[in-house]
């Protein structure tokens, strides 16, 4: 039935606190999510005081001082730090998104971290995200054509190419996917909104030729319908895409065919 | 203990190929209250403080009666479409779930059979 309990482990006690260095003139603080699931002790939230006068501009900056600085065992991922890989997405101040495109300024009082929402934590800031790749792999995203492949290039006019902008430009981050709250309570059915924009990304590329058998998949109560246009993902996505209103296209061609 | 893939968990019982019925059904339903209801309450308030007879003279028009039973038909398979998305969104287990969905329904389904039967005694008179 309905779970009005919580799982083991979800209390967060208060943690740790690493003072800034003396002197510091800008001290910014910096609450984070800290958990090792290994240690069987339950979450804390530390807090870091950061001198910002000797710290890059963005959160992400401000946590690999941290980490190089104050505590070498806070555990996250980040590779690019330019908004192009989608390492580092976390819950920032109450929204998904990128720490590396997150200025600190923007940021009223204390900087609260946490891994990104309703996926089991590998530790710290680390989520496990082998279930929404997993979807992604599922949905086969990947050209799909009988037309045997031409000498050159497949062909595609500029205004077919241009279908697929707002969609390719995804980098994966899953900010939208853990901010949906239909993908909290039915994540192992429903595809989510990152995988649905990927499903609807190639449906609409005119290269394409599995274009029902696509739709064939994704229609089912579960895996595209149970998106009821909360709209979170287009409110969260770091990179000002539209995943709502790419689910909402693959309902409206599913409509067509009726 | 759990050893299957996570593509196998992904992909699960695959497709059920079905689902944009409910969807559009669901829209369909909902923009035919509209009207439905407007018609529905600005009647109820023509009708307010009225006895049985003047209420009996006001459905045994034919042009009322048959509106009334598409708004209760419309409505409970509205509710109907309505409830089941409630239910699998939120009552997880599938005996949970199964048995929740068949008494939903169940009740909705009588419901709609005893408002249409009301109608039709009032109308035609009993």
């Amino acid at each position: 039935m309905v779970e009005l309990t919580l799982p083991a482990n979800s209390r967060i006690r208060e943690g740790k606190t690493f003072p800034a260095p003396a002197g510091a003139k800008k001290v910014k603080r910096f609450r984070i999510y800290r958990y090792d699931p290994d240690s069987g002790e339950n979450p804390r939230l530390d807090t870091f005081e950061v001198d910002l006068d000797a710290c890059g501009p963005m959160v992400l900056d401000a946590l690999i001082k941290i980490k190089n600085e104050m505590d070498a065992t806070l555990t996250f991922r980040r590779s690019c730090r330019e908004g192009v890989c989608g390492s580092c997405a976390f819950n920032i101040d109450g929204i998904n998104t990128l720490a590396c495109t997150k200025a600190i300024d923007e940021i009223k009082g204390d900087v609260k971290v946490y891994p990104l929402p309703h996926m089991p934590v590998v530790k710290d800031l680390v989520p496990d995200l082998s279930i929404p790749y997993a979807q992604l792999r599922a949905i086969e995203p990947w050209l799909k054509a009988d037309t045997p492949a031409p000498a050159r290039e497949r062909l595609q006019s500029p205004e077919e190419r241009a279908k697929l902008d707002g969609l390719w430009e995804c980098i994966l981050c899953f900010c939208c996917q853990t901010s949906c709250p239909s993908y909290w309570w039915n994540g192992d059915r429903y595809l989510g909104p990152a995988v649905l924009l990927q499903a609807y990304r190639w449906i609409a590329d005119s290269r394409d030729e599995a274009t029902g058998e696509r739709l064939d998949q994704l229609n089912d109560p579960y895996r595209l319908f149970r998106c009821h246009t909360i709209m979170n993902c287009t409110m969260t996505c770091p990179k000002h895409l539209n995943p709502g209103k790419a689910i909402a296209e693959i309902k409206s061609l599913l409509a067509q065919r009726l | 203990m759990e050893l299957r893939s996570s593509l196998s968990r992904a992909r699960g019982l695959g497709s059920a190929k079905e689902g944009v019925h409910h969807w559009w059904g669901q829209r369909v339903t909902a923009i035919a209250l509209v009207p439905l209801s407007l018609w529905f309450v600005v009647s109820a308030i023509g009708l307010m403080g009225a006895d049985l007879p003047a209420f009996q003279a006001w459905i045994g028009s034919l042009f009322n009666a048959v509106l009334m039973v598409v708004l209760v038909a419309v409505l409970f398979y509205h509710a109907w479409l309505g409830m089941q998305v409630v239910i699998e969104d939120y009552v997880h287990g599938e005996a949970a779930k199964t048995t929740s969905l068949l008494i939903v329904k169940f009740a909705l389904a009588v419901m709609a059979v005893a408002c249409i039967l009301a109608v039709a005694r009032l109308a035609i008179g009993a």
